[in-house]
């Protein structure tokens, strides 16, 4: 393999793991969040047990979406280093810009959040969470727009050997991002709520906590109805705007091979790459698929014969990819709803089929967003910025072969390892339940709560010098 | 303005930038490869491990904004500088990564093996950073082998790993070791307290001397080694960079003699500070020089953004860097008391 490949495959498989991690810190932020705050205002000690329990598993998770970031920073110079060199004055500003506005606002004060329980008052303890929260959300918007510009780049010149920025407008409202943002934020969301109802259904199932655990599901389960169906409706979006943009990726993503009118839905289908046609095209829903890409059923639809072979994604892997990702999202839109209707119901743990479906559901969403980059990511080769410059050209020069494989494989033991450990402490934290009484934490906020009506001021008695 | 104008703030901020890093980083790295040697037991090595506990993700942003800096205001510079020191950086990353889960993993299993080996990967990876960032910054006063064609998009690059531990590398990497280990020596002893404080404090002492004689050496070697004095002969008043780093240095020790380790502390951050500003003085108007090939340097001027995202990039600094210096003082406010043992045992949340 040469270095080309070899950075590919390490910039992937970097960044699929750090995008296990990233989609539950952006859900199970605003989730903790939003259990804090129901404390903050009703005082109830379970909305505070949700709170450090759930808040638990989030920081375990958080840790790895940390350091594997790092990672995805240095290797655009290290890997990727002409990509860097020609587009680094547009792609460079945002990656700066969220350090500056995101990284420092998050990383702060989750750390005032994990250690300031009994050192600020309640409210602004709360506060510090919701910081961290809108913090993580706003560095997936950043990020996605920089993503969205390789997507669909937008307020650019080529000039200097390279592509300068012309209009940073341009850049912030990409449509593209925009909507990439919304799908990918409510994706996290969602795969959050459905970590909570597995987790949920796992105790209930034991009947553990019923009280704890069923107002969890309850919660749960209406976001998790709520963002599916966002997932679904703003992915339709996306591919709306995909079959504007970027021809290729669309036809990959149906397997559609002739440019054709009116174009129905295969609901079983089965590419043949080598023959250049499909294998399998079963339950055609007619009209559909130029409905669903350009909202009118009459519309043309560009097929892959129409691009030479070197300009065609890999057709399979983007397209199954693409099945899988709506047929999960499909999955998790009647769970989350037979979860709304049976979680109200006096004797929920009783549907012991229903439970145990929904802890076998927590890899549902993982996949679905696995999946969903497979699509954005392949379905744009061979560009690394659509129509402006092929991945092969972007490849850094002085590196070698050797060093590529030391590092991917470096990668591969060190992530492993990690990996393994990281879900070894979140199951065990998960089965292992929220503390029974508020322990030692409780007892000092109890004595926090007294210093504080006595010394005036956020910071308590406590914080001796 | 005209984009010189913003490639010369730029070059200010990215010296700023990482000043800011090893200062805050320092005490971080410090603290965490001592911590094997300070702690006598399981309870006072997590009062050191928590000492740092809710700030060290916030200091190593930092360097993500010092990286991010680099590539969105000196783009040709964060190119080339990451490819050609490859697997140096690689090494870093793993420390740092390494570094960070320690951290957070150290105390949530309630096992003695478990601890004790995320105790010694904090050392290691704390110690690793320290000498590879005085490697890096040595090779890059010194120049690294490179040729650029910056016309004909030409860039090629000789050197090695192991070219990089050449003796005026190593010099630099011992130098930083020991400016974290007194640094962070002196962390702990403010923020812990008792006997674990008296000994830190005590081990600031002793690392005093040998740093001093370390940045002897490093000051000394320098003039054959770099082009680094160029700046200052050329322009004396800038004499004052060094001075000051020297003078802060001496005042580390005059306070820490006395006991008064807060004002130790704070020259030790001086310290770090103008050294790094003594030796970004010396590289101006270089980023990172080349040793074979003068033209083949990269510098603010060859290697920089356009004026347009320039501009961008310093009205977003000016707006947002003065809030997140208020925020973080202000945490470090909330979390200035000294942590003792009694803190730790009980407390779930710690690390
Ligand atoms: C729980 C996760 C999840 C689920 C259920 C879905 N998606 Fe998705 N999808 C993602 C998580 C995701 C993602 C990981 O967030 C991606 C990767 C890149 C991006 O922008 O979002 C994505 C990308 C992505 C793309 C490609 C974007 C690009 O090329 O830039 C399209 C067209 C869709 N999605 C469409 C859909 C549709 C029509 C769904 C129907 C239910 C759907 N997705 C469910
Ligand atoms: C975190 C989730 C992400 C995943 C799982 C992911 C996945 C992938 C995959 C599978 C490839 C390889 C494509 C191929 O080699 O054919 C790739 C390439 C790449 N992606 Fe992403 N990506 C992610 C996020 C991003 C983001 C947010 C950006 C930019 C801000 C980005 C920029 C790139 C670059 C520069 C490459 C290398 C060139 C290439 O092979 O296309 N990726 N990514
Ligand atoms: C390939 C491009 C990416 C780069 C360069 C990148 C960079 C980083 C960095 C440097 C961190 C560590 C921050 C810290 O120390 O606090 C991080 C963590 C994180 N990133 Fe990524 N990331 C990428 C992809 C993504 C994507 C696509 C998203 C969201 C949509 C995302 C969201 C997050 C979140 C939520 C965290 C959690 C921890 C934190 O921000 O502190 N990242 N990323």
């Amino acid at each position: 393999m040469d270095v080309l490949t070899l950075s590919q495959l390490q910039f992937a498989a970097t960044g699929m793991f750090h995008w296990i991690f990233v989609p539950l810190t952006l859900g199970l932020s605003i989730l903790t969040a939003w259990m804090e705050s129901r404390y903050v205002a009703t005082g109830d000690e379970t909305w505070l047990r949700m709170t450090k329990f759930w808040g638990k598993l989030f920081l375990i998770n958080f840790a790895l979406g940390v350091v594997t970031g790092i990672t995805m920073e240095f290797q655009f110079g290290m890997n990727w280093s002409e990509y860097s060199r020609y587009v680094g004055d547009i792609f460079g500003a945002p990656l700066a810009i969220e350090a500056t506005l995101a990284f420092f606002l998050e990383s702060v004060f989750i750390g005032v959040w994990i250690f300031g329980w009994d050192k600020i008052s309640k409210k602004a303890h709360m506060i510090t969470i919701w910081l961290a929260a809108v913090a993580t959300n706003v560095s997936a918007l950043i990020i996605l727009l920089a993503n969205a510009w390789m997507q669909k780049p937008v307020g650019y010149v080529l000039r200097n050997n390279r592509a300068e920025m012309n209009d940073f407008l341009a850049v912030l409202t990409n449509p593209y991002g925009w909507i990439k943002f919304t799908h990918t934020l409510l994706s996290g969301y969602a795969l959050a709520a459905f970590v909570i109802m597995g987790v949920s259904a796992w105790h209930l199932l034991r009947k553990n906590e019923i009280d704890f655990f069923k107002r969890s599901f309850k919660l749960a389960a209406v976001w998790a109805f709520v963002t599916s169906i966002g997932v679904a409706v703003t992915g339709d979006f996306h591919a709306v705007e995909i079959a504007k943009t970027q021809p290729t990726k669309f036809a990959a993503m149906e397997s559609q091979w002739e440019t054709k009118r009116g174009v129905g839905m295969n609901l079983l289908l089965l590419p043949d790459v080598a023959r250049e046609c499909n294998s399998v095209e079963q339950l055609c829903i007619p009209n559909a698929l130029s409905f669903l890409a350009f909202h009118d059923g009459n519309a043309e639809i560009k097929g892959l014969k129409e691009f030479p072979k070197e300009l065609r994604p890999p057709v399979a892997p983007t397209f199954l990819s693409f099945r899988l990702m709506v047929g999960l999202g499909t999955f998790m839109i009647l769970a989350s709803l037979v979860g709304i209707i049976l979680s109200r119901r006096q004797n929920f743990s009783d549907y012991r089929g229903f439970l145990t479906l929904m802890v076998f559901a927590i890899p549902a969403p993982y996949l679905a967003e696995q999946f969903g980059w497979l699509v954005a990511e392949l379905g744009r080769q061979p560009w690394i910025v659509y129509g402006v410059l092929k991945t092969a050209d972007a490849v850094s020069k002085s590196i070698s072969t050797t060093q590529v494989a030391l590092s991917l494989l470096g990668f591969t033991v060190l992530y492993g390892l990690l990996g393994a450990i990281d879900i070894f402490l979140l199951v065990k934290h998960a089965k292992k339940g929220p503390e029974k009484d508020l322990a030692a934490g409780s007892l000092r906020e109890a004595l926090a709560a007294q210093t504080e009506k006595s010394s005036s001021g956020i910071i308590n008695a406590q914080g001796r010098a | 303005m005209d984009v010189s104008a913003f490639q010369i703030i730029w070059f200010v901020l990215w010296g700023v930038l990482w000043a800011v890093y090893f200062m805050l980083d320092g005490f971080v790295l410090g603290t965490g490869f001592l911590s094997g040697f300070l702690a006598k037991n399981d309870t006072e090595k997590r009062v050191l491990i928590n000492t740092v506990g809710p700030v060290w993700d916030g200091n190593e942003v930092w360097l993500i904004t010092a990286g991010g800096a680099t590539f969105a205001a000196f783009p040709t510079t964060y190119a080339l500088m990451f490819s050609n020191l490859y697997s140096a950086l690689l090494l870093l990353l793993f420390s740092l990564i390494v570094r960070g889960v320690s951290f957070e993993f150290r105390s949530k299993l309630d096992s003695t093996t478990w601890r004790g080996a995320w105790d010694t990967a904090i050392v290691v990876s704390s110690f690793l950073p320290a000498l590879l960032f005085g490697v890096a910054f040595g090779n890059i006063f010194k120049g690294i082998p490179m040729k650029n064609d910056f016309a004909a998009l030409n860039f090629t690059y000789d050197g090695s790993l192991i070219g990089l531990l050449n003796p005026y590398g190593l010099v630099t990497g011992v130098l930083f070791v020991l400016l974290f280990a007194v640094h962070g020596s002196l962390y702990a002893a403010i923020k812990t307290t008792g006997d674990l404080s008296t000994r830190a404090a005590n081990l600031a002492n002793k690392l005093w001397l040998p740093l001093l004689v370390v940045a002897v050496v490093f000051l000394g070697y320098t003039y054959p080694a770099t082009k680094l004095y160029d700046n200052f002969l050329k322009a004396p008043v800038l004499l004052i960079i060094p001075v000051i780093a020297v003078i802060s240095l001496l005042l580390v020790k005059v306070f820490a003699l006395k006991g008064a380790t807060y004002k130790a502390f704070t020259f030790s951050c001086l310290t770090i500070v103008f050294v790094v500003f003594t030796g970004v003085t010396g590289l101006f108007p270089n980023l990172i020089p080349s040793n074979i090939d003068p033209a083949s340097n990269l510098t603010i001027f060859n290697s920089s953004s356009s004026l347009l995202t320039l501009q961008i990039m310093t009205v977003v600094a000016l707006i947002f860097v003065p809030i997140v210096i208020a925020y973080k003082i202000w945490v470090y406010r909330v979390f200035r008391a000294r942590i003792s043992n009694d803190d730790i045992t009980g407390n779930s949340e710690a690390y």
